[in-house]
This record gives structure tokens, C-alpha cells and sequence, in this order.
């Protein structure tokens, strides 16, 4: 388990790097989700709304990067988390998920957080509030 | 075009934490922490049972707004904060409603934009809330066009 309370200001959670997105990882969270916009399943619905090609959800991007805290609800819990969909995700892009603490107040923790794609273009960033018990 | 929607709200839906519902929605986001799928790890932890993963409430029914009929296509997903009391527990019932918080419309480089943004709200059976979900969705002018022709 990551000790949060060893962070300081500035320092990171381990980050994780994704295998490159596929068209079924996209089925698989439209099946889980109910959120099926053709656009990102199929590719003449994509390009239709003038996309190149089919891109992830958002709340898939979002979904995955929330997964850094995931050792943490034994001593804490995500109170706020704030995210901007800034950029597409395409097919086989490889994603990197990182959170950066920012700030400490008591029991509350303020990370920085960040999808960010093979060319370090973000894909979505925020904002996690993680506080502990 | 969406202005008189402010303030209105969906009539609430019960929606369960349901496990199975919980395991696939961790799978999909490539997430399967034994908090969230582990029968005997949720028992053993401080929750009494397992949790759901924070974006989870994306699987919820919130009811539907009076007026507001949005396609399914063409809108983009600007901004989603989630905020939470404490985290969802596997198996519990949740009530959900939604509401119209504000529209706006900006001019944009691809005209004019309609700026919309909704609040979903989840209570436990005490009715204290658990969490809201709010989004920004934006509407380009070709949307609007198509939804005000209805």
C-alpha cells in the first residue's frame, strides 16, 4: 500500500502506463456504462461526425486514471474529483496516468491529475481531493 | 434554447449498487481492485463490504428532465466533478435525480456554442447525499438546430 501520509509536496503516486487502447476496451465500457455513442464503437458513425477515426469516452479516460487511489480506500476515500476533457483519444494511443500531491490541509489531500498520450498531449486533467479517515 | 429547463428536475429513480454491475464497470476501466470485486476483502475492510469505483454513478438512471431532449450524438462532454460523502457500497439502494443547473450560449470559432450544465444527485435510504455529478455538455449550433426543429 502507498503511505500517503510519507508524500510531500510535490512527489507523485505511482504512475501506470496503459497498453494501447483498443476497440474492444471501448465495447467493453459501453456494454458496462450504457453510454452507447456510436462514436466510439464504430468507425463510419466516427466519421460521419467528422472524427479520423473512433475515440474513447471521456468518462472511460476518467474512469481509468481514478484507478491510482484504488490502494487507498482503507485509509481514505475521493471526496472531489474534478476533471476537463481537453483532447481526443484515439485507437491504439498509449496513456499515461499520473497524479502529483499539491497540497496537504489536515486530513485532505489536493493532487493534480492527468491523462496524457504518447506525445505528452493531455487528454484530460483535474483535480482529485483524497481524504483520509 | 435551453433556458426554460433552469431549475427543472427529473422525478427520482431508485438504482441499486448491484455487484455484478460493480465488477464489470471495474473491469472496463481496467480497475479490478479487490475492494471492488473481493466479497471477503470488502467483509475485511472498513467499508463492511465492497465499494464501487468513483465514476461508477455513470451506470445510474437519474430520470429524465421534463423538456430536455438531448440527441445522443454531437454533444461534448466539456467538464464532469464528482463529489462525495463517502464512497457507494455494493449493494445498497440509491436514489437519483437530475437537475437543469444553468444553459448559456458563447460565440465560438465554430459558431455559436449552447453551454449546458446538470447536476445529478445520489441519497442512501436515510436520504443524506452521497454523492452529486456535475457536467458541463456543449452543444455546438448544428445540435441546437436539430433539437429546436423537433
Amino acid at each position: 500500500m502507498t503511505t500517503l501520509t510519507e508524500l510531500h509536496i510535490g512527489d507523485s503516486l505511482h504512475s501506470i502506463e496503459l497498453a494501447p487502447v483498443t476497440r474492444l476496451d471501448l465495447i467493453k465500457y459501453a456494454g458496462a456504462s450504457g453510454d452507447f455513442n456510436p462514436i466510439h464503437t464504430i468507425d463510419e458513425e466516427a466519421k460521419n461526425a467528422g472524427l479520423p477515426g473512433i475515440i474513447a469516452h471521456g468518462m472511460w479516460t476518467m474512469g481509468n486514471l481514478a484507478k491510482l487511489f484504488s490502494n487507498l480506500y482503507e485509509i481514505g476515500f475521493i471526496e472531489e474529483y474534478k476533471i476537463r476533457f481537453k483532447g481526443m483519444v484515439f485507437l491504439n494511443d498509449v496513456i499515461t496516468l499520473q497524479a502529483d500531491l499539491k497540497e496537504k490541509n489536515g486530513d485532505r489531500y489536493f493532487f493534480n491529475v492527468a491523462a496524457t498520450n504518447q506525445s505528452g498531449k493531455e487528454a484530460i486533467s483535474g483535480e482529485v481531493i483524497f481524504k483520509t479517515y | 434554447m435551453f433556458n426554460d429547463s433552469i431549475g427543472k428536475r427529473s422525478e427520482p429513480v431508485k438504482n441499486i449498487v448491484e455487484r455484478g454491475a460493480v465488477k464489470k464497470f471495474a473491469l472496463s476501466i481496467g480497475d479490478p481492485h479487490p475492494i471492488f470485486i473481493d466479497e471477503e476483502v470488502g467483509r475485511r475492510s472498513r467499508y463492511g463490504t465492497n465499494i464501487a469505483p468513483p465514476t461508477f454513478p455513470r451506470v445510474f438512471d437519474f430520470g429524465t428532465i421534463e423538456g430536455l431532449n438531448l440527441p445522443n450524438k454531437g454533444l461534448i462532454h466539456g467538464e464532469q466533478i464528482y463529489c462525495y460523502n463517502r464512497p457507494l457500497k455494493v449493494g445498497e439502494e440509491i436514489t437519483c435525480y437530475a437537475e437543469v443547473k444553468d444553459y448559456y450560449e458563447k460565440k465560438g470559432k465554430q459558431g455559436e456554442m449552447g453551454f449546458l450544465a446538470l447536476k445529478n444527485f445520489g441519497t442512501d435510504a436515510a436520504g443524506e447525499i452521497v454523492f452529486t455529478a456535475q457536467q458541463l455538455v456543449i452543444i455546438n449550433e448544428s445540435v441546437r438546430r436539430m433539437v429546436m426543429s423537433k
